[in-house]
């Protein structure tokens, strides 16, 4: 058991700030930065949707590339003008939106032990979308095209992989193939299939992976996008004439930022940042970090009968169920993947034979973190409480990734930090509140829809409601129940709720 | 925060997020070359001499070998092939010098150049040189003035059967 780590970095100070202020304004549910990976997933079917309207218009070849595209835009406006702004303005949202994430990921530190995985499928993704981007570009064939096609290939020509400079053939009209443009198509069809094959590997280990941002938010992106469309439409800017060297382009800087770049920085230059980018990013995960996993979750064959509450629980499909090898009638067993367990001890809180209200003293669970035991914690809670004064003494469970509950501690108030706040099994409440041990519990952790753990925060309030096994016993007063959600930053918020609690407590109020 | 001022919220944030998005899809625009500047760009690829000429085989030589390999007359004692070296002057000052390796393992390949020269534009007298032998004179050489016009790519190209360099889309003010 431990308390969460009072020093925190400036950017975590600032993400979470913001996110506060976006909470206000969407509420959690709806709050953009909770919601990017699916966001990613709704920007990538725009484009895709997007562009297969576009597809059936588009021409290959030289001449008929740009003017199949200035058809659909000019001609066409009412429908394919807006079809392409919008393939344009969702793939720069999905760029934006895929930065954001991942850089949101590494301030919270999302990326370390057992999370390796998606962080570094990841990896591929930022290549592969800006290649499917740069790709896109080149079909237009306009001046940026050109520009952009150029430098690009100029760049590629720096690998000593090419004995002719591919270059060569973007010298005139002439060197230039009709079957570039079939080719590009190719790319820009398969190359997307292989993104939207890397999301499913990226996103593989998690359990419940939310791969569509809710009704409310991407309604409001995609109206966003449509007003963009109508107000600044995607335009092309004017055809591609190897002849002449347009000088000065618009250019994307999601997408296109690489060929300015080549302008100032030699292609070797280049190519260094991008490996060394790439490098960086995929070793991230085992550089050495303060970050030390506690113990995985261990399985007690004696004392697990296979109810699956683990396996259902877990947000990181670490657990799984296999037929049963010690001979006990049950069907099956829970396992534990050790490389895909983060320890945050959901399962444990999952499983049934966690109450406390077993008699042995030294009670062993079907699932349990070796670090943490269950026994363990009631042995803890039950020392606590005893030392508890005061006319209302009230019990706090909380999570190590959110706000410090250790602040709470007081004469009347004792507290718990867990891995997660769904390692707390239902049951520890009502032993909590069983016999007047103490007047009210009060549950804590991450903030709403942001659960460190993904669905810790999701679980326990669906248990507490008496939704999910294993539930809260009806037995048990909901009044004398308060559950508030503060990530670090929400401290004195937090605060101000328990002494609320406790006051509601202490008038007989019990809401 | 009441509703509605969740709305305005909601829409700044939207109207921000795709405000940036709008913005930075087009702009800045980005200037990589001047109003007054030009670009030449030399591109080509020539296979250089062999760096040890290749001899007929004496009859002697064709006696020893089977029927079949008879009809081979020349031997080459390596299939190296010499560097080739290309100049080009404008103004009578040096714009550029390249030594060009034959690709290939075996350095038998052909010597191969694509490079993108940003000059002023106006009236320009340039001489294109080209050595593909070991020797230390230039065999091809091209003098031209030519106009260069703001914007436009001139392309130098190279083709020994045609006698050498080919200046290709200029304005020539003398040959």
């Amino acid at each position: 058991m431990t308390t969460s780590s009072s020093t925190e970095s400036l950017a975590r100070r600032t993400l979470l700030r913001f996110e506060g202020a976006l909470n206000k304004i969407f509420g959690n549910d709806l709050n953009p930065f909770y919601h990017l990976g699916a966001l990613g997933f709704f920007f990538f079917w725009v484009v895709t949707v997007s562009g297969l309207y576009i597809y059936v218009f588009y021409d290959t070849g030289v001449e008929d590339a740009f003017a199949s595209v200035e058809y659909l835009t000019h001609e066409q406006r009412y429908l394919g003008g807006i079809m392409r702004s919008l393939h344009r303005y969702a793939s720069d949202a999905l760029v934006v939106v895929m930065l954001l994430h991942l850089l949101r990921e590494f301030i919270l530190g999302r990326y370390r032990g057992a999370r390796w995985f998606a962080w570094f499928t990841g990896v591929p993704l930022i290549w592969l979308l800006l290649a499917a981007g740069i790709n896109g570009y080149w079909m237009v064939w306009d001046k940026l095209a050109q520009y952009s096609a150029v430098t690009i290939i100029e760049w590629f020509d720096w690998l000593p992989i090419f004995s002719v400079p591919m270059a060569g053939y973007f010298i005139s009209a002439e060197t230039l193939d009709n079957r570039f443009f079939t080719l590009m198509s190719f790319f820009h069809v398969t190359v997307p299939l292989f993104i939207l094959f890397l999301f499913w590997v990226h996103i593989m280990r998690i359990s419940y992976p939310v791969v569509n941002p809710k009704r409310g938010l991407a309604l409001g992106m995609l109206l966003a996008m449509l007003v963009l469309s109508l107000v600044s439409p995607a335009l092309s800017q004017g055809p591609a004439d190897l002849g002449i060297e347009p000088g000065s382009v618009g250019v994307d800087w999601f997408y296109l930022f690489v060929s300015p770049l080549l302008d100032k920085w030699s292609a070797g230059q280049v190519w260094a940042l991008v490996g060394g980018i790439t490098l960086l990013l995929g070793v991230l995960p085992w550089l050495p970090h303060r970050f030390r996993q506690i113990p995985i979750a261990e399985v007690s064959l004696k004392n697990c009968n296979g109810c699956r509450r683990c396996v259902a629980d877990c947000p990181y499909e670490a657990v799984v169920m296999r037929p049963r090898s010690d001979g006990l009638h049950f069907a099956e067993e829970a396992v534990v993947t050790p490389d895909r367990c983060v320890s945050c001890g959901i399962c444990a809180g999952a499983c049934p034979s966690s109450t406390p209200f077993r008699s042995e003293a030294d009670y062993v669970s079907g699932i349990e973190m070796p670090s943490l035991p269950m026994h363990g914690l009631r042995a803890a809670m039950t020392a606590d409480l005893a030392k508890l004064q005061g006319d209302v003494r009230v019990m706090v469970f909380g999570c190590d990734n959110a706000a410090d509950i250790g602040k709470l501690r007081s004469a009347g108030v004792a507290v718990m930090s867990l891995p997660c706040t769904a390692m707390l099994p239902p049951s520890f409440i009502e032993y909590a509140l069983h016999e007047r041990q103490v007047d009210g519990v009060f549950i804590t952790g991450c903030r709403e829809s942001d659960c460190y753990h993904r669905m810790g925060g999701v679980w326990t309030a669906q248990r507490l409601a008496r939704e999910r096994e294993p539930r809260l016993r009806g037995r048990v007063e909901l009044g004398r129940i308060r559950q508030y959600w503060a990530s670090s930053a929400d401290f004195s918020g937090l605060a101000s709720e328990l002494e609320s609690f406790r006051a509601s407590l202490r008038n007989g109020r019990l809401t | 925060m009441i509703k509605p001022l969740q709305y305005m919220g909601q829409g700044l944030f939207y109207a921000l997020f795709f405000g940036v998005i709008g913005y930075f899809s087009t702009w800045p625009t980005y200037t990589y070359l001047q109003p007054d500047e030009t670009l030449i760009k030399l591109s080509f690829g020539h296979a250089g001499q062999l760096k040890e000429a290749c001899r007929e085989r004496t009859p002697e030589e064709l006696a020893k070998l089977p029927m079949y390999q008879r009809k081979v007359t020349t031997i080459c004692p390596s299939r190296e092939r010499a560097d080739v070296v290309v100049e080009l002057e404008m103004d009578g000052k040096q714009l550029y010098h390249v030594v060009l390796p034959p690709t290939g393992f075996a350095h038998s390949g052909t010597s191969n150049i694509y490079r993108r020269i940003p000059v002023k534009a106006g009236v320009h007298t340039l001489k294109a040189r080209l050595k593909d032998h070991i020797g230390e004179e230039f065999n091809f050489m091209h003098e031209e003035t030519v106009h260069l016009v703001p914007g436009r790519i001139m392309v130098i190209d190279f083709k020994s059967a045609t006698g050498g360099f080919i200046f290709k889309n200029k304005n020539t003010t003398q040959g």
